[in-house]
């Protein structure tokens, strides 16, 4: 029997109607040792007010350089079944799809093996299994990737790539994110399990500009569908949208950002040449408007959360590449971008970081990228600029 | 018994394997979809054919159990689909009308919670917290619990003039997407890192552990074959602490949550926009952060007296002006609120122009 722990402050938590993570662990506590010291453990954070964890120890799977996060109580006495406790990547399924029998298979292997916790997900995209102790990782590792499962990443490696639910359900979307995001990860398998970067890579793909993986955020290459084309209008659906009470003036005309719309009443009109394609008429009215033309991504680089040098949000390194299978013309561009990385970068210094630090110039040069006025806000304000041999000959 | 034969570096399994039927059929290939109630989306193909989502909350954390119930959900109507969304929703992807309404009725009755659909509040991103995180300096999962229990009719029923999408991340390595949230919740630390000298001769690297600082904070102490840190110039982000575990800085007392307004990741209308700074600290009150839910009751409820239909909540404040904010908010403004990081003269007001 797993041992019981009064737990009088997270049990405030199971009350209220949103479900509750307390009466998750509870649940796996009721039989399994490890959840029940973690139920333990957690209680005397929320009493003390500090965590308990330790980091650091290389646990893992032979041949792997990642996927395992070593966890360990720094209260091992008080709490021993989770002396260890360590977390296990499994690479997710592109747009977060299971079946009932696949997530059961997982279960009972959970069971037999760890806490009986997850996450779904993390927050980088991996189903997580939360805690289990080292001599278990083998076996975890051996049942699971026997029935078609992987670690996802770690550590200064690639991470597991993640994408919107795109073209499965969605019609705005401009790319195949489901298999842009499949080829990619099983193409760089090694760089994913071996770690062998400065830091950590992430790649985010979005099927528009509504970026529903928020990848111009959190990921240092953001591939964001986008086109080149027009947006087709079916005046039909307009005239509903307006009888079903929109104020299209007001909602649509007068929120486009780059003022390219107009509406007399009867008609909505489009300047497709100053549309920037933020999305907001085509996800407002999207039984009336479709984006038409070449389907492509823009490729955005360097976002991040704040350590070192604050946050950034990923900028525009290609305003249009095609993505189609097999992806050839953005991963050569990828793999310059590594290598650039690599040459320069610093042990724990982000892509983003090194081209702030050596300049967009020297990355654009090595990838061989033209400067494009779509890069930028705006020029540089200050007069002070590099001139090469080159540049003085032209 | 003897463990099957491992396999490496396969990857993940194939989506195709894991899509239903009709959403397999129609890829690529969606007409429009409609949000039918806050729970509840229909997606129709050009083909005509349709899928059904019904969005479920969960708390991210879910033991075997749970995950096995909603199989056997998915497999009573669903033929077995279901899927997460980013935001830590489970949704059900029913192919069948008929089976929506009976699925609705079972979710109900095992007290599940549908909602998070449209122009409301969704589930919250958030991080590992005391739960399973070396460097946090909050429960994530708490606050998390607490504020949706009290925003809970924003998640099944209640409109906001937008999507508000809230974060909580528990320490400022922001592993939730909170730099870009409308309203999100960061854990700081407020005391330099105290540090075991005798520790950090085996267990860190100097060099490192000094390029780790942002802000130039550390440097050596060949005295004692350690390191020193300068406390004018600590900003306690705890970076040092993960590549030096000899660096302590985990402190009961002074530990506590920022509050930060304003973010987005879409492109939506305006550009994407980092969070920034609106209440620097509240202390640490666990089990239920009650100080925590009552600010971003505030900062929500300014926001849905002010904004326009659309506006998402960075929107609305850069039309009122950060001035203003402060002002309808009542919020206290600060030495703290001032940037004096990287990026500060980018957030000077270099105009003349501004409310009383």
């Amino acid at each position: 029997m797993p041992r019981k722990y009064e737990t009088p402050l997270l049990d405030e938590l199971e009350k209220g109607p949103f479900p509750s993570f307390v009466t998750e662990i509870k649940k796996a506590a009721a039989r399994n040792d490890m959840a029940a010291d973690e139920l333990g453990q957690l209680e005397k954070s929320y009493r003390e007010r500090r965590g308990y964890w330790k980091h650091g120890g290389i646990v893992g799977v032979r041949g792997y350089g990642g996927g395992v996060i070593g966890r360990y109580s720094s209260l091992p006495e008080e709490f021993p079944s989770v002396a260890n406790f360590h977390t296990i990547r499994i690479n997710s399924v592109s747009g977060f799809f299971y079946t009932s029998k696949i997530l059961k298979e997982m279960c009972d292997l959970w069971d037999k093996y760890g806490s009986g916790l997850t996450n779904m997900h993390g927050s980088t995209g991996d189903l997580i299994l939360l805690g289990t102790s080292t001599e278990n990782l083998e076996p975890i590792f051996a049942e699971f990737s026997s029935r078609g499962w992987d670690l996802g990443g770690s550590g200064s490696a690639l991470r597991t790539p993640s994408c919107c639910i795109g073209p499965a359900r969605c019609e705005w979307s401009n790319i195949d994110t489901l298999d842009i995001n499949y080829n990619l990860t099983q193409e760089w398998q090694d760089e994913m399990h071996r770690p062998a970067f400065p830091y950590k890579f992430k790649f985010k793909t979005a099927g528009c500009a509504v970026d529903c993986i928020a990848s111009i955020a959190r990921a240092d290459c953001s591939i964001i569908g986008t086109w080149k084309g027009t947006i087709a209008v079916n005046q039909d659906e307009v005239a509903t949208y307006a009888k079903n009470g929109m104020n299209i003036k007001e909602e649509i005309v007068d929120m486009c950002p780059s003022g390219c719309m107009s509406y007399d009443g009867k008609e909505l009109k489009i300047n497709d040449e100053d549309c920037i394609r933020c999305m907001h008429c085509i996800a407002k009215m999207t039984k009336a408007l479709k984006a038409t033309g070449e389907k492509g991504a823009t490729i955005l680089i360097g976002s991040k959360a704040p350590f070192v040098i604050g946050s950034t949000l990923s900028w525009v390194i290609i305003p249009f590449i095609k993505m189609e299978p097999p992806y050839d013309e953005f991963k050569d561009l990828i793999r310059k971008m590594w290598e650039f990385w690599d040459e320069h970068g610093k042990n724990r210094e982000r892509i983003g970081e090194l081209i702030i630090r050596k300049g967009m110039r020297e990355f654009l040069e090595f990838i061989g990228v033209e400067p494009q006025p779509q890069q930028i806000k705006e020029p540089r304000r200050d007069p002070f600029f590099f001139w090469t041999e080159a540049d003085l000959q032209k | 018994m003897a463990l099957p034969q491992r396999r490496t570096d396969i990857g993940p399994p194939h989506y195709k394997d894991f899509l239903p039927p009709v959403m397999l059929k129609n890829y690529g290939d969606w007409k429009h979809h409609e949000i039918l109630n806050p729970g509840l989306m229909v997606h129709v193909a050009n083909s005509g054919d349709k899928v059904w989502s019904i969005r479920v909350a969960t708390p991210r954390l879910l033991s075997t159990d749970t995950i096995r119930e909603f199989a056997d959900l998915a497999e009573k109507y669903c033929g077995g689909y279901l899927r997460w969304t980013t935001r830590n929703n489970v949704e059900f992807l029913v192919s069948e009308e008929k089976n929506i309404e009976p699925l609705w009725k079972e979710l109900v009755e095992k007290n599940h919670m549908m909602g998070g659909i449209g122009n409301r509040i969704s589930n919250i991103v958030h991080t590992q917290g005391w739960i399973h995180c070396h460097s946090a300096a909050t429960d994530a999962s708490g606050i998390v619990k607490a504020l949706m229990d009290d925003l809970a009719d924003y998640f099944t029923t209640r409109e906001t003039p937008n999507k508000v999408k809230l974060a909580v991340a528990c320490c400022t390595n922001m592993c939730g997407a909170v730099h870009c949230s409308d309203i999100a919740i960061v854990a700081i630390h407020r005391k330099i890192p105290k540090i075991d000298h005798d520790k950090v001769k085996n267990m860190c690297e100097v060099p490192s552990t000094i390029a780790s600082c942002p802000t130039g904070a550390i440097s050596p102490d060949p005295a004692r074959k350690s390191i020193k840190v300068n406390d004018e110039k600590c900003m306690y982000c705890g970076n040092c602490f993960t590549v030096c575990p000899p660096m302590d800085i985990a402190d009961p007392e002074f530990d506590g949550v920022a509050i930060v307004a304003g973010g987005k990741v879409s492109n939506l209308r305006s550009n994407p926009k980092f969070s920034k700074l609106v209440i620097p600290y509240i202390k640490n009150n666990p089990p239920r952060w009650p100080e925590v839910t009552e600010a971003v009751r505030l900062i929500l409820d300014a926001y849905i007296a002010g904004a326009k239909k659309h506006e998402r909540v960075g929107e609305w404040i850069e039309r009122i002006g950060w001035e203003k904010f402060f002002k309808v908010t009542d919020l206290p403004f600060t030495f703290q609120h001032i940037d004096d990081f990287t990026i500060a003269r980018e957030t000077f007001r270099t105009a003349a122009t501004f409310k009383w």
